[in-house]
C-alpha cells in the first residue's frame, strides 16, 4: 500500500474537517484564479487599448487627459486645435483644388481626427473619418498579425455620408441601436447640466462593430462632417481684416482707443483743464465716426473670407451635395497618427511639442504609466488579498491537522510498531496536507473558471472584454520564465502544504511509540 | 532466534530519580518456539516486549534477533528490521479505523521493501475465518474479529517472531481459546517463534514453556 493511499485514508477518516479545510483552500484558490484571469485579461485589454497608432496630438495641456479623452473616452474634454493643424499631417486639395501635402504628411501613414464633446445616452460620440476603421488596427494577435476592425452588421460609413454613424459593440448592445436606426446626439456629456439634444441633426447607423475588447466598444462614431454641421459646433469666426485699407483702419482704431482711455483716466483724476474738455469731446465724436466706418466695412463680407462657396453649410448645393462647414470654422480635439516608420514618432513628437499649437503624446507610454500607477496597484492589492485568503486557508489546514494529531497518536504508534520509520510517518502527514491542498486547489481552479464562465457574458456586455471559460490567466514573468500564473499555482500550493503540514508532521515524527502504544485511544 | 543478555531498563520519574523496571541477565527463545510470559500487572511485561521489538531501547544490554543485535542498529534500520522480522499483536485497538480488514493486513506489508502480496493477505484472512469480511472497517467488526485481523496482519510479512501482548484480554471467554489456538496454529504453520503475554489461567496450562517475569527479572516490584 502506497503512502499516498495511507494519507488519503487519513483524510477520509476525518472527512468533515478535511472537506471544510479543502473547501477553504478551494475558495481561496478560486478567488486567486478570478483575480488573475479577470484582472489579467482586463489589464491586457487595457494595455492594448492604445495600439495601432504611434502618437496622439491634441491641445497643450495634460497628457493624461488627452489620453483618457481619446483612448478611453473618459474625463472632461480638452481644448481643441485648429483644423489647419490637422491638415499639416494630411494630403489635401487647396483652395484652388490643387493637391497639397501638409508639412508633415510625408511621414504620416494615416492621420485620424477626433472631434469630441458630444454624447449619445451614456456613450461618448467621436466625430471622425472612415480611416479610423479602414486604416487603423487595434492591437495584434499572439502571432503578431494586426487586428482590424470588423463589423458584426452593416459596414463602415463613407466620407460622403455626412450623417453616417458606426456604433461600438457594447454601446450598440446597451442602446439597442441597429443598422438603419436614426439617433440624435447630445451636445455636451450626458451628465452635464447644460447638455441639450440636437433632435434636428440625427445620425443614422450604418455599421455595428464587432467587440474589440478596447474602450472603442463603448463609443459612438459619427462622420466628422456631420458632427461639424450640428448647431454650436462651428467655431465663431474671428474677423480678420482682409484688405490693406481695413488693416490701416484697424490699427488707427487701436491707437485712438488707447488715447481715449488715457483721456478718460485724466478726466476721472480731475487733471484736465475745463477748456481741454471740449477738445476731448471732439476727439470722442471723431472716434465714434471711425468706429462706424470700420464696422460697416468689415461686416459686409465676413462669410466670403474663405474662397469657394457662398452657400450655407449644411444646406444642399446645386448638385444636391451637402455643403460642409468651412475650414476656418472647424476644429479637432485630437489626431491619431499612424506613421510610415517607427523612427518618425520621436521626431514628430519633439516637433509638435516644441511648437505652440499642440502637444503630442505616446499613447502606449501614457497607458502604461496609467496602468502602473493605478490599475497595476489595484491588481497587486487584490492578488495579495486573494493569496492571503489561501494562506489563511492553509493555516486552517495546519490547525485542523495539528489538532487531529492527538487523536492519531495511537495510529502512528501502530504504524511504527508495524515497522514504519519516523520519516515515513512524517511523510504520510505531509502527503495528507499536500493532497488536501492540491485537491482543494484543483477544485478551486475549476470553481474559479466556472465563475468566470458564468459571468463572462456580463463582463463582455459591460466592457467588451471577452473572457473564455477555460482561458488561463495571461502569462506573467517569473524570474525570466513567462508562464501563466495558474501553472505556478499548483507548485505554490504544494509548497504551502509542506509549510503548513510541517508542524503536524513534526508531531508525528516525534511521537514516542512506546508511550503511544500504552495509551488507549 | 531471540537472545537477551544483561538487559537493563529504567524509566525516569518526574522528580528525576530513575525507576528500574527490567534487569534481565538472560532470556532466550528458540526458533519456532512458543512460550508464555506471565507476571503481575506493572511488572514490566509490556516494557520487555517493547525492548524486544526495538520500540524502546534498553539502557544497556544486547537484544539479538536472528543473529543481529538490534540495539546497535540505527533507528531507521531497526524500524525496517521490525517490519521484516517481527509481528506484534496488542491487547486492543490494533487496527487503523480508516482501513478495511484487508487494507489493515496489507498495512503489515507496507513498510518493507517487498511488494504488497494481496493474495497472501486474503489467504491469511481466510485462515482466521474472515474471508467474508475483507472490506469491512474495524468499526463493523466485533472485538474478537478485530483481534483475528490483527493476528493476520502480524503474520503478513512472514515474520520470524510474533509478540502478542494479552491478545485475548478484551475478548469474551468463549472466543479467547479460539484466538489463542489460531495464533498458535498459524505460528506453527509458518514456523514463527511466539512470545505471548497473558493473565488467563486456562491458557497457561496449554503452553509447554511458561516464564514468570519475576523469576527472570532481578528488579523486585
Ligand atoms: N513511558 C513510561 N514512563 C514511565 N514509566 C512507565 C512508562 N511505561 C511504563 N512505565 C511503568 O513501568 C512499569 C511497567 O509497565 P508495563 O506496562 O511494562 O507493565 P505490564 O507488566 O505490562 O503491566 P500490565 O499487565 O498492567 O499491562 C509500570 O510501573 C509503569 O507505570
Ligand atoms: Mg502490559
Amino acid at each position: 500500500m502506497s503512502l499516498w493511499k495511507i494519507a488519503w485514508r487519513s483524510i477520509q477518516q476525518r472527512s468533515l474537517s478535511s472537506f471544510l479545510t479543502g473547501l477553504s483552500i478551494a475558495l481561496g484558490t478560486a478567488l486567486v484564479i478570478i483575480v488573475l484571469v479577470v484582472y489579467g485579461v482586463v489589464a491586457q485589454s487595457f494595455r492594448e487599448a492604445a495600439q495601432g497608432y504611434h502618437l496622439i496630438l491634441g491641445a497643450k495641456g495634460g497628457k493624461l487627459q488627452l489620453t483618457l479623452n481619446t483612448v478611453f473616452h473618459l474625463s472632461q474634454p480638452i481644448e481643441n486645435v485648429p483644423y489647419s493643424f490637422f491638415k499639416e499631417f494630411t494630403e489635401y486639395k487647396d483652395a484652388n483644388g490643387k493637391p497639397t501635402r501638409g508639412k508633415y504628411a510625408s511621414a504620416v501613414e494615416v492621420a485620424v481626427p477626433y472631434c469630441l464633446g458630444d454624447s449619445y445616452q451614456e456613450f461618448r460620440v467621436v466625430g471622425t473619418t472612415p480611416d479610423l476603421f479602414d486604416k487603423l488596427s487595434y492591437g495584434s494577435f499572439a502571432d503578431g498579425r494586426p487586428k482590424f476592425y470588423e463589423f458584426s452588421s452593416g459596414k463602415n460609413f463613407t466620407v460622403d455620408d455626412f450623417r453616417g454613424a458606426v456604433i461600438g459593440a457594447v454601446a450598440a448592445k446597451k442602446t439597442g441601436l441597429k443598422v438603419g436606426d436614426r439617433f440624435p446626439i447630445t451636445h455636451g456629456l450626458a451628465e452635464d447640466e447644460d447638455a441639450h439634444v440636437h433632435e434636428e441633426d440625427a445620425f443614422h447607423v450604418v455599421g455595428i462593430l464587432d467587440p474589440t475588447g478596447t474602450p472603442n466598444d463603448r463609443a459612438v462614431f459619427v462622420n466628422m462632417e456631420g458632427f461639424y454641421l450640428i448647431a454650436d459646433h462651428a467655431k465663431p469666426v474671428e474677423l480678420e481684416p482682409k484688405s490693406a485699407e481695413q488693416q490701416e483702419y484697424k490699427e488707427q482704431l487701436v491707437r485712438l482707443q488707447a488715447v481715449d482711455a488715457m483721456i478718460e483716466r485724466l478726466l476721472a483724476n480731475g487733471k484736465l483743464e475745463p477748456g481741454e474738455a471740449d477738445e476731448v469731446k471732439k476727439v470722442e465724436s471723431l472716434l465714434k465716426e471711425m468706429r462706424d466706418t470700420f464696422d460697416a466695412k468689415t461686416s459686409d463680407d465676413q462669410y466670403q473670407a474663405t474662397a469657394g462657396t457662398t452657400l450655407d453649410p449644411g444646406k444642399q448645393d446645386a448638385e444636391g451635395k451637402i455643403v460642409p462647414l468651412p475650414e476656418n470654422q472647424r476644429e479637432v480635439t485630437a489626431v491619431l497618427l499612424l506613421l510610415k516608420n517607427d523612427v518618425f514618432s520621436q521626431i514628430l513628437h519633439n516637433k509638435v511639442n516644441e511648437g505652440s499649437v499642440a502637444q503630442a503624446v505616446y499613447p502606449s507610454r501614457e497607458v502604461a504609466q496609467l496602468f502602473e500607477g493605478v490599475v497595476g496597484h489595484v491588481q497587486t492589492i487584490l492578488l495579495v488579498l486573494a493569496i492571503l485568503v489561501v494562506v489563511v486557508a492553509g493555516v486552517g489546514v495546519m490547525v485542523s491537522m495539528y489538532n487531529s494529531m492527538s487523536d492519531r497518536h495511537r495510529e502512528i504508534g501502530i504504524m511504527r510498531a508495524l515497522g514504519a520509520g519516523r520519516v515515513t510517518v512524517m511523510t504520510i502527514v505531509l502527503l495528507e496536507a499536500i493532497l488536501l491542498a492540491v485537491i482543494g486547489g484543483a477544485v478551486g481552479v475549476i470553481l474559479g473558471h466556472s465563475a468566470i464562465g458564468a459571468f463572462a457574458s456580463v463582463i463582455a456586455d459591460n466592457t467588451g472584454v471577452m473572457i473564455h471559460f477555460l482561458e488561463p490567466a495571461p502569462a506573467a514573468d517569473f524570474g525570466g520564465w513567462r508562464v501563466s500564473p495558474e501553472l505556478v499555482l499548483i507548485p505554490a500550493l504544494i509548497l504551502l502544504a509542506i509549510l503548513v503540514g510541517f508542524l503536524p508532521a513534526l508531531v508525528a515524527y516525534r511521537t514516542d511509540v512506546s508511550r503511544a502504544l500504552s495509551q488507549s485511544p | 532466534m531471540l537472545l537477551l543478555t544483561d538487559i537493563q531498563k529504567a524509566y525516569s520519574e518526574p522528580d528525576g530519580t530513575r525507576l528500574p523496571i527490567l534487569q534481565i541477565a538472560q532470556f532466550h527463545v528458540d526458533r519456532g518456539e512458543q512460550m508464555l510470559l506471565v507476571g503481575r500487572s506493572g511488572s514490566g511485561k509490556t516494557t520487555l516486549l517493547h525492548v524486544i521489538a526495538g520500540i524502546s531501547k534498553p539502557d544497556s544490554g544486547i537484544v539479538k534477533i536472528a543473529g543481529r543485535d538490534i540495539t546497535q542498529l540505527s533507528e531507521a534500520v531497526r524500524d525496517r528490521f521490525r517490519a521484516d522480522k517481527m509481528g506484534y499483536v496488542f491487547q486492543t485497538f490494533n487496527l487503523l479505523p480508516a482501513f478495511s480488514a484487508l487494507e489493515n493486513v496489507l498495512l503489515g506489508m507496507a513498510f518493507t521493501r517487498n511488494a504488497a502480496d494481496v493474495d497472501r493477505a486474503r489467504d491469511l484472512l481466510k485462515r482466521v475465518g474472515l474471508e467474508h469480511r475483507l472490506s469491512h472497517r474495524p468499526a463493523a467488526l466485533s472485538v474478537g474479529e478485530q483481534q483475528r485481523v490483527a493476528v493476520a496482519r502480524a503474520l503478513a510479512n512472514k515474520p520470524q517472531l510474533l509478540l502478542a501482548d494479552e491478545p485475548t484480554a478484551n475478548v469474551d471467554a468463549g472466543h479467547q481459546q479460539q484466538i489463542v489456538d489460531l495464533i498458535r496454529e498459524t505460528c506453527r504453520e509458518e514456523d514463527v517463534a511466539l512470545v505471548m503475554v497473558t493473565h488467563t489461567a486456562e491458557i497457561r496450562s496449554q503452553f509447554d514453556r511458561v516464564d514468570e517475569l519475576s523469576d527472570i527479572n532481578q528488579v523486585d516490584h
